[in-house]
Parts: structure tokens; sequence; C-alpha cells
């Protein structure tokens, strides 16, 4: 019998590996990453560097990291919380369109009227909408004990369509030649920029924010505590007075309001109007930032840049080089895959065993 | 003559532990063998190396004269070797039948396996319905299969591991019948215990492990249960503290409290009455499965019930949560102790948060204390003789006896009025019991109301002031201690179960 | 007022199979590999790369039958990479599922680039002289493709399979309870792999039936969905076959229905009548899952929960 290795559970976590784990599958992704260029037919060094390096040359680049990673780490931030108490909110994409969906009809609503008061409106609309589409899920799961893996993500679906409905119908600019979408947001609903010359808004300011509120809430507050030990024990923590149906409703309305309001944001923001097109995954993307920050806000903010630049680079790639668009998602795919392998090994560690 | 089993220099390293070393003796045939041990002398992993699980680092087995080194447990059991595991190995969901079938080699699994599950069941004593579902059965019954199946592959030694833990006296008796007539027959029985008056009833040879190593061999018949322990455990044993507890006033009133069960197999609780005084131990026996998990779920709150049920100190508690209790003065211990009393990958400073932040207070307007928690950790620790290399550590890296030790002490330093503990000793060294048993003393003379759920009838015998007995979901009515015989407790145990 | 004299009662009857057929294929995959405990959420990647494999492969060789067992291998090839993460290194099932899903999706989007809205050649489909060519009967028993008779017989196959034999016997008491299965010395991580990569080949010919016969093209993202479904109709089916033909037919028929409806002249949006297949599935999921103690008793026990051999 060949000398096999297993898998010892450590006596306790392994810190050192708690914090390399991340970096180590990042390495192993660029390298299958190059493996995977070099198939397709392109160089492989210039690949990692179109897609790594370019994106941070340029002001104008280096913005659109925030622009596409605002979004990002908003979403994320508010699935991690719920993945650590087994919580899994997989239908943040569909909170994304109905917060987009209500902040963008608030703006219309009000279309033409200026004032400060206009984007805080919207802001308030998308954060309820997202929250009230996410509370489908909570309700189903705290009541009848569904899935929410599977009802959040019928709703995606149902999102998508509804988004394309009202714009096809109710929200439809009227002088769009009968196009499904809607007016351009007029100006006291668009987004400021914070960086002159480029479309970073002010969306990145509440990221970062929410990451700071976030790591506060999680390691400073009994709610965070009961979070973690809901994940970890959920007996111990109906043990401590945890109340379960209270931790899945607040996760499932954080991560369901900072979804809303992350689509609100991209609707008035880069974006400028309600389209069918305006889900571009995030929702789904998010979730490997969650996985890859390791469910930590200082980690997620980490992450989705490195996601955001992945998004950018690959964007130029596919200008550049002709790199096909999917390669990307092939790419990000792998990153949560070696991510996830080298999470193994925080709590377990190689024993070889001498045949006997 | 040859000895049926023979065990020479076995030894088997694990990181950081050696399970066995140098362990060698013989079992003749036609024996019935105890094997000795605290938890952690080495039994289960001999066990595994018998039984083919682990494969020994050094050393030999013989069986019957021939060289034997089973690489699976279905080698084990060709060889004649059979094993009635302590945590049964059972399906729940399928059938006697079924369950049978999957321990046993597919050829001997045709379509007679029912007929011949009901007549060798009969046979022995031990009358087994094919088509029930396993789920259903009683804990004794389904004891009943483990063994049902290694018969039918006519072993020449049955392991038996720890097998009365969970039988009432009289399911003993039977059990006993049972083993008695294998050995007549010429089947050898290792049997794994601690139980040292059951080994004395019923076993002619006994090898004692401690540390590992083998600490004696002797003829259990001709020693006393005081010499086996001072063997088992390498020093004399304590005579408990003579004590006259005098009950106080009433601190916690439960009056026809109902619940019902949890789960597919849970037990649903009636009509509990009773009233638990200040300085008083309470003790609750009962066999597993007949309630306990309800009754401490209910007792601390994260079951809910009706209002009205259960009072502390006058004052309605019935529709508080397991924080408001805590708040009102009743700590809980809970029997499991990783996953329920503590979360096995946070540090004890972190578990410390889980029950004591309203006693303690550790938590002010929802923004945690660490400080607070650190210190107070850090006094269970003290103050319990708690071995570990930190309280920064995490939980499962602690022995369970040290875990025991930390969970009692927990609650015991949030001061609280009512301390109810299940099983508080099970699984725990005999230092480490000894010095939980001596805490819950100390609560109850200092005033506290006591009430300890455990199976173990001589712990609740030595600490107990008035006992009660769990059966079916009720409870009979507390008794003085000392009026109460363990054959009418046995009786009262064995009286609800199928 | 709807007019039901356009409505083909028989044409309906079957395109509600076509359209049941590929769910049929992915649910029965993933209720083996469900009932031996483990949760694949990655039933959407594995469907979509056995739609490309089926497609690529057969366009490229002429023979569908190559196809097929493409679009099977590159199905459980992707298991395989799921199987290997969840056994041997013990990860997350829910995460390692997703990321099944995208890396699939991914993939199948990669290769399927020269595919682009290329027709498939056309799937073969039985013809018994005599018996297909009865009225109403014909049509509804006797003339559907391959793959349709071989759905109904995958379903036949595993039932028998699993309550008859004791292979399906041992595959069941991992899921129920796996570490008495391993105490025994059966080995729990083998027998979830075999049943990984089975459920990811049957996942496999599901895609490949929508790239051959339902939607006979190449389409980015041609699954839309329908692996989620195939997970729902599994709880639907409280994990047992025959249930998840009959769940497969009901949400086929759903989604059929809604097609009809629009062709009836029922004046809703298209958008609002697309969405009915997915509400539908809430509400079977809220209704099953809230009778708690009959799910508690057929679900397998070990669902979804990872297996660390203690020795």
């Amino acid at each position: 019998m060949p000398d096999l290795p297993r898998l010892e559970k450590r006596k306790e976590p392994s810190k050192v590996m708690a914090w390399a784990a991340p970096p180590i599958a990042v390495i192993c992704t660029v390298i299958a990453g190059m493996a995977l260029f070099a198939a397709l037919g392109k160089d492989p060094f210039e690949t990692v560097r179109l897609i790594f390096i370019d994106p941070l040359t340029t002001p104008f680049s280096r913005a659109e990291l925030l622009v596409k990673g605002t979004p990002l780490v908003l979403i994320a931030l508010g699935l991690s919380l719920g993945f650590r108490a087994g919580v899994w909110n997989i239908g943040a994409e569909g909170q994304f369109i109905i917060g987009a969906l209500c902040g963008g009809a608030a703006g219309l609503a009000v279309y033409d009227t200026p004032g400060i008061w206009v984007l805080p409106l919207m802001g308030v609309a998308g954060v309820a909408g997202g929250i009230a589409w996410a509370m489908i899920p909570a309700f189903l799961r705290i009541r009848f004990n569904a899935n929410e893996i599977l009802v959040s993500l019928m709703l995606v679906y149902v999102a998508e369509l509804l988004l394309s409905a009202l714009v096809s119908g109710p929200l439809r600019d009227p002088d769009g030649f009968n196009f499904p979408e809607s007016r351009l947001f007029h100006d006291a609903a668009t987004m400021p920029i914070i960086l002159a010359g480029t479309r970073a808004h002010a969306g990145a300011l509440f990221a970062l924010f929410f990451a700071v509120a976030g790591y506060l809430l999680l390691e400073r507050h009994v709610f965070g505590f009961s979070v973690k030990v809901m994940g970890q024990a959920p007996r111990a923590a109906r043990f401590a007075g945890f109340s379960q149906a209270r931790i899945v409703a607040i996760c499932l309305g954080i991560s369901g309001g900072l979804a809303g309001l992350a689509g609100m944001m991209e609707a008035s923001g880069p974006v400028g109007q309600l389209v069918p097109a305006l889900p571009v995954g995030y929702g789904f993307t998010a979730i490997i930032v969650a996985f890859l920050g390791r469910l930590h806000p200082v980690g997620i903010v980490l992450a989705g840049a490195l996601m955001a630049l992945t998004y950018i680079g690959g964007e130029t790639a596919q200008l550049m080089m002709q790199l096909p668009a999917a390669a990307i998602s092939v790419f990000q795919g792998m990153l949560l895959f070696f991510l996830l392998g080298a999470d193994v090994f925080v709590n377990h560690r190689l024993a070889w065993r001498r045949a006997a | 003559m040859t000895p049926l089993l023979s065990l020479s220099g076995l030894t088997k390293r694990f990181p950081g532990v050696v399970a066995n070393a140098d362990v060698g003796f013989d079992v003749a045939p036609g024996a019935i063998h105890a094997l000795l041990g605290e938890n952690g002398a080495g039994k289960s992993t001999l066990v595994k190396m018998i039984y083919g699980v682990q494969q020994p680092d050094e050393g030999a087995m013989r069986l019957l004269g021939q060289p034997f080194a089973p690489r699976s447990p279905g080698a084990a059991r060709a060889a004649g070797v059979g094993l009635v595991f302590q945590h049964f190995s059972l399906f729940d969901a399928l059938s006697v039948t079924e369950n049978v079938a999957l321990g046993l080699p597919a050829d001997q699994a045709g379509r007679d396996l029912a007929a011949r599950i009901r007549s060798v069941s009969a046979a022995y004593g031990l009358p087994l319905e094919p088509d029930r579902i396993v789920g259903e059965l009683s804990v004794g019954a389904r004891q009943r299969v483990e063994i049902v199946r290694c018969l039918l592959q006519f072993p020449k030694l049955l392991i038996m591991d720890e097998p009365t833990s969970v039988l009432t006296p009289q399911e003993v008796e039977i059990l006993f019948r049972t083993l008695r007539q294998l050995r007549d027959e010429g089947v050898s029985i290792l049997y794994i215990s601690h139980k040292l008056e059951e080994i004395r009833a019923l076993c002619s040879h006994a090898t004692i492990l401690r540390g590992g190593r083998v600490a004696g061999d002797c003829d259990p018949r001709r020693e006393s249960a005081k010499g086996l322990a001072e063997l088992m455990i390498g020093a004399a044993l304590k005579p408990p503290v003579a004590r006259d507890l005098i009950p106080g006033a009433v601190r916690l009133s439960v009056n026809a409290l109902e619940a019902p069960g949890e789960g597919a197999f849970g037990i649903t609780l009636r009509a509990i009455t009773f009233d638990l005084r200040g300085g008083e131990i309470l003790g609750v026996a009962g066999v597993a499965g007949n309630g306990q998990d309800e009754l401490i779920d209910a007792l601390s709150g994260e079951i809910p019930c009706a209002p009205g049920a259960i009072a502390l100190d006058g004052a309605e508690i019935g529709r508080l949560g397991p924080d408001g209790r805590r708040r009102a003065g009743l700590c809980v211990a809970p029997e499991e102790r990783l996953g329920h009393a503590a979360v096995p990958d946070m540090s004890l400073t972190e578990n410390v948060i889980l029950s004591a932040r309203a006693r303690a207070r550790l938590a002010g307007g929802g923004v945690l204390r660490l400080g607070a928690a650190t210190a107070f950790a850090e006094a269970v620790v003290a103050a319990f003789d708690v071995r570990t290399a930190g309280v920064g550590h995490a939980a499962r890296s602690l022995s369970g006896g040290n875990l025991q030790k930390f969970v009692v002490g927990r609650e015991i330093l949030q001061n609280p009025r009512v301390l109810i503990v299940s099983q508080p000793t099970w699984g725990v060294d005999a230092g480490a019991a000894a010095a939980i048993r001596e805490a819950l003393r100390d609560m109850a003379a200092k005033g506290t109301a006591v009430m300890v759920i455990s199976q173990d009838l001589d712990e609740l015998m030595e600490l107990s002031t008035s006992l009660s007995v769990i059966a079916g979901g009720r409870l009979s009515a507390p008794r003085p201690a000392r009026e109460m015989s363990v054959e009418t407790i046995g009786l009262m145990m064995g009286g609800a179960d199928a | 007022m709807m007019d039901f004299s356009t409505l083909n009662p028989v044409a309906i009857m079957v395109a509600l199979i076509i359209a049941a057929t590929p769910l049929l294929f992915a649910a029965i995959g993933e209720l083996v590999v469900q009932k031996s405990g483990v949760l694949n959420l990655g039933v959407e990647g594995m469907m979509i790369v056995g739609a490309i494999a089926a497609f690529a492969v057969t366009l490229e060789t002429g023979y569908w039958a190559v196809g097929l067992l493409a679009a099977m291998a590159a199905g459980a090839g992707l298991a395989a990479l799921f199987a290997f993460m969840t056994q041997a290194l013990l990860s997350n099932q829910v995460a390692t599922g997703l990321a099944l899903t995208l890396f699939g999706l991914g993939v199948a989007a990669m290769i399927g680039q020269p595919y682009s809205g290329v027709k498939a050649p056309s799937f073969p489909s039985l013809n018994i002289p005599g018996l297909s060519d009865l009225p109403v009967v014909g049509r509804l028993l006797f003339s559907h493709d391959y793959l349709v008779y071989g759905s109904v017989a995958l379903t036949g196959a595993v039932w028998w399979v699993l309550t008859r034999t004791r292979a399906g016997l041992i595959l069941r008491a991992v899921g129920e309870n796996h570490d008495a299965a391993h105490a025994i010395g059966y080995r729990v991580g083998l027998i979830r792999t075999l049943a990984i990569m089975f459920g990811g080949a049957c996942a496999g010919l599901g895609g490949a039936y929508l790239s051959l016969v339902t939607t006979p093209l190449w389409v980015e993202g041609m699954t839309a969905g329908r692996g989620w479904i195939a997970l729902a109709i599994v709880v639907f089916a409280a994990w047992r076959p025959w249930r998840a033909m009959l769940g497969a037919y009901v949400f086929g028929g759903v989604t059929i229905a809604q097609l009809n409806l629009q062709a009836l002249g029922v004046s809703i949006q298209s958008q609002y009548l697309s969405m009915t297949p997915y509400l539908v599935t809430i509400l079977v999921l809220v209704l099953i899952s809230a009778d708690a103690s009959r799910v508690r008793l057929k679900a397998p026990a070990c669902l979804g929960r990872p297996f660390f051999a203690s020795g």
C-alpha cells in the first residue's frame, strides 16, 4: 500500500494559515491562470501584466478599482456576516437589483427636482428594497424551515425579470424611442464624483465606512459574537440565549440592505439609469470576495480590490489580446477553489502515514 | 492451553501521545476477560487494533496460535472477532434486517437473513423483530441489534465496549445471562468497562490499563472493588467527605411542566413537578434517552414552556429564555461539553462570554468587555485547577476532564441561586471527577439549590440528599436519598422503558 | 376570452416531456448524491459543461452517441473536482458547489465561443412502424427521442439499485450515519466520490439533452437556472426516485403552461409569465419544508455534514 498523506485535525486552528491561505490561493491561481492563457495561445506573462499590473499604473484605472470594488465590498460585507452564521444568502444579486429598482424609481419619481435630499431618499429606498427582498427568504426559513439558498436564488431570476418588465413598462423613458430603459437620472439623483476626471463616486467612502462598522460589530459587539457562535455551534448559541430566528433575520436584513444600497449606487452612479443589463453578477462575485477575504471586513476590502483588479485587467486583456470574457469567470472560479483548498489547512495538517 | 487471543508488546503512537506502550496479555478460551482503565488509559486504541481499524506500530497479536494482524474490520470479523460498539453503529432510518446486513459480508446477507435474525436472537435471550425501524427501538433493544449482528458471524472472541452504561439493572441481568451462555459455548468475551462491581460479578480475569501500559493482571473475583480502583488510578481512593446538608427554603418550584420531545425520536415531558430547596442536592437518575435532554432544556429556557410552570424564588420565569433565567439566578451546565456547553474552536475567554455575560457583567449595552471576560476565564482556570496552556487557547485543546471542570466552574463562579448540571463527570478521569463533586457539595453547603442529572447511580448515591427518577418523560416524586436502594431505583428506571 | 381550440393536448404533453427530461436527468443524479449524504450545489455548472461538450463533440464528430459520452465525461470530470475538494480536503460543501457552478459556467462559455448560435444536428427519435403511427398514443408514448426513454429507464434503475441491492443499502447507510458506516469498515469517502461522479454524469446528460434536443443550439448560459430547479426537485421528491420523475414533469409543466398562456393571448407582460416556474419552486419548497417531521425522517441524516475519519 503506497504512502498516503492523511489529514489530521489540529489541536486548535492555525493562526498562521488563516492569514497565509488567501495569498497562497492567489499565487496558485495566477500560476494556473498563466497555464490557461498559454493554452489559449496568449503570452502568459503579457496577460498577467495586463490584468494585474497595468490597471495600477494610470489614475483613471486606479479610480476604476474604486468603481468596481465598491459594490463588491459592500455586498461581501453583508454576505460575510450571514455566512459566518450559516445563513447562506446566495441571492444578493436579486437584492442588488431590487435596491437599484427602488432607489432608481424614487429618483425618477422626483425627476428634475433639485435638492440635497434626493440622493439620501434614493439611498433609503434602495436599502429598504434590498432588505424587503431579503426578508422573503428570511421569513420562509424562520417560519417554514425553507432552505434560504434555493429561495434567495430563485428570487434572483424573479428580480431580473421584474427589472426587465418595469423598465419596458411603467419606468420606460417616454422620450426614449421605445427602448426598454429608463430616463437618465438628473443631476441631483446622480452619485457625486470624488476624484475629478474619473468615475469614482462617493460610494467608495460608504464601503470603507461599512467595513469599519462591520469590524466593530463582529469583534466588539454581542451580535457579532452571536453570529460566530451560531455558525460554529448552533446548540451552543441556543444555550447562550441567542435567538436563531433573530440572527437569521438580522443577517439577511443587513446583507439585503447593503446589496440594495450597492445596487442603488451602481444605478445612480456609473450606469446613470435603469436598464435590464444593470446586473453584471456582482452579487455572485461578492461571494468569492467574501470567502477570499476570510469573511473578515479587513480581508474583504483587500479581496474586493483584488477582484476589481481582475475585472478591469480582464477587460483590458479582452480588448488588447482578444482574451475571451468567460476566461475571467474561469479565473475567478479557480480563485475560490484554491482558497477553499488552502482553507482546509487552517484546521488540519498533513500527516504522512508509514505504510504498515 | 493455547490462549484464544495473545497480545505482546503492542505499541501505538499518535502525534504528541503514546496511546499504547508495550501492552501484552492473554485471553483464555471460554473466559470473560475484563479490560479496565480510566478514560484516556488506552483501552479504545487497543480495541481498534484488535478489530483492524488501526495497525500497531510495534508488537504482535495471535489468534488461536496463528498470527493475527487484521487490516480492516472486515478481516477481523472474518477471523472470528466481533465488536459491540459503545456508541452503536446503527442506522436509525433503516430496519433491523438492513442494519444487520450492513455488518455482515455480502454472501451472508441473503434472503433468509430475517428468519436467521429471529432464531438467533431468540436463542440467546435477546428477541428481535426484523422489520422494525431501528430508530423506533429502545436503547436496550438497539444494543441487541448490535449483539445479534455479531453473533450471526459465530465469533470466537466478542469484544463488548462499555455495554451496560445505557441499560437498566434488569437489562444488565439479561445481558449477563447471554454472555455466560456464550462463555459456556467456548466463546471468549473481552469486557471493557469501568463498573467495578459488574466486573467482579461477571469476569474471571482482568487486565488493568493505566497511561497506555498494563498496570496489572488479576482475578477480579478475589479483589475488592477498592483494590481494582486503586490499580486503575494508581493511588489510594479518598473516601467521600461526610457532610450534613440542611435544606433551606424552596428556591426553584416546578409545577406540571410539559414540553414536547425534540426531533423525530424525542421524549415528551409530562407533568414534571418538584421543588428544589437551597442547600440540597437533588439527584435525578435515569437511563439515557428518557427525557433528560428535554428536562434540562426546559429548565434552562432553551425550550419554551407554559407560563406558571416554573418559578424561581417565587418569581415566574417560564417565559424567560436562557439569558433571562441566568439573570434571575438559574445556571445550567449541559451534558455535551463540545458543541453545547462550549464552542470547540473558540477560546476559553470567548466561551466564558457564552453564559456569564449577564451575571459577570461582560457586555455593557451590547459592547463586549473583553478584558473582564479574560479575567473571569482566568479566575475559573485558577479556582478549578483547569490544566490549559492559557485562556486564549481553543476549548477543544483541553482534555475532557479539564474542559468539564471549566464548564462547571464557569457556572459556579457566577454565584447562581440554582445550579443544574447534567452528567457532571461523564467521560472524566477520577481526579477531575472528584474535584467536580467536591465543588457541587460546596455549592450546596453555601445554600445554593443544586440538581444533578446523571446516569451514574453510584455518583448520585454519593452526592444526593434526595433522589428522583426520570423515565419515559415523567419524573418521580423526590425522596430522601437514604430511603432509596439501587434495586428500587433500577426498577423505577426500567418501568416505562419498552 | 381564452380560445382553447388552439391548444393541442398531445403537442403540449410532448413539449412537457421535452422540457422535463433535462430536469429529470439532473435531479436523479443529485438525488443519488444527496442520498449518500453530500449536498452538491454545482448542478448548474455540471449541466452546462455537459451541454457544451455534447454540442461541440456531436458537431465535430457527427456522432451523437460520442457527444453523449463526452457530456457524461465532462459532468463527471467537474464532479470529480468537487469530490476531491469535499471528500479529500474536507472543504465547505456549499462554497465548493458554488465555485463549481461559477467555474463550470465560465469554462462552458469559453469552450462554446466558436459555437454561439450554431444549430445542432437533429437527434434521432424512436420510430416503431405501426406503433409510432397510432393517433395520440403513438405520438405520446412511442415517438420520443431515445434520451426520454433513457431518462425513465434511469429513474427505474436508480430506484431498484437504491431499494433492492446491497450497493444501494450501503449508499443509504453512508448518508444516514457516516460514522457508523466507517466504524463497520465501509469507505465513506470512496462511496461518496462515486456517487458524486454519477451525479455529475447525469447532470451532464441533462445538459446534453438541452443543447441537442430541447433547444438544439448553443447559447452561453443556456441552462438558465435549471440546475437549481433540479435541486428543488430532489427536495420536492423527498429523495425518492419516482417522485423525482413526478417533480420533473410538474416543473416542466409549469414552463409549458406559461408559454401556452402567452399563446392563448392572455395579456400579461411575458416577463411576469416567465417568473412562474421560479415562484412555483419557492412555493413547493415551503410546502415540503414546512412539514418538518416528514423531511427529517426522509432526508439523509448526514446531508451536507463533512465526514472526518476519526481512525
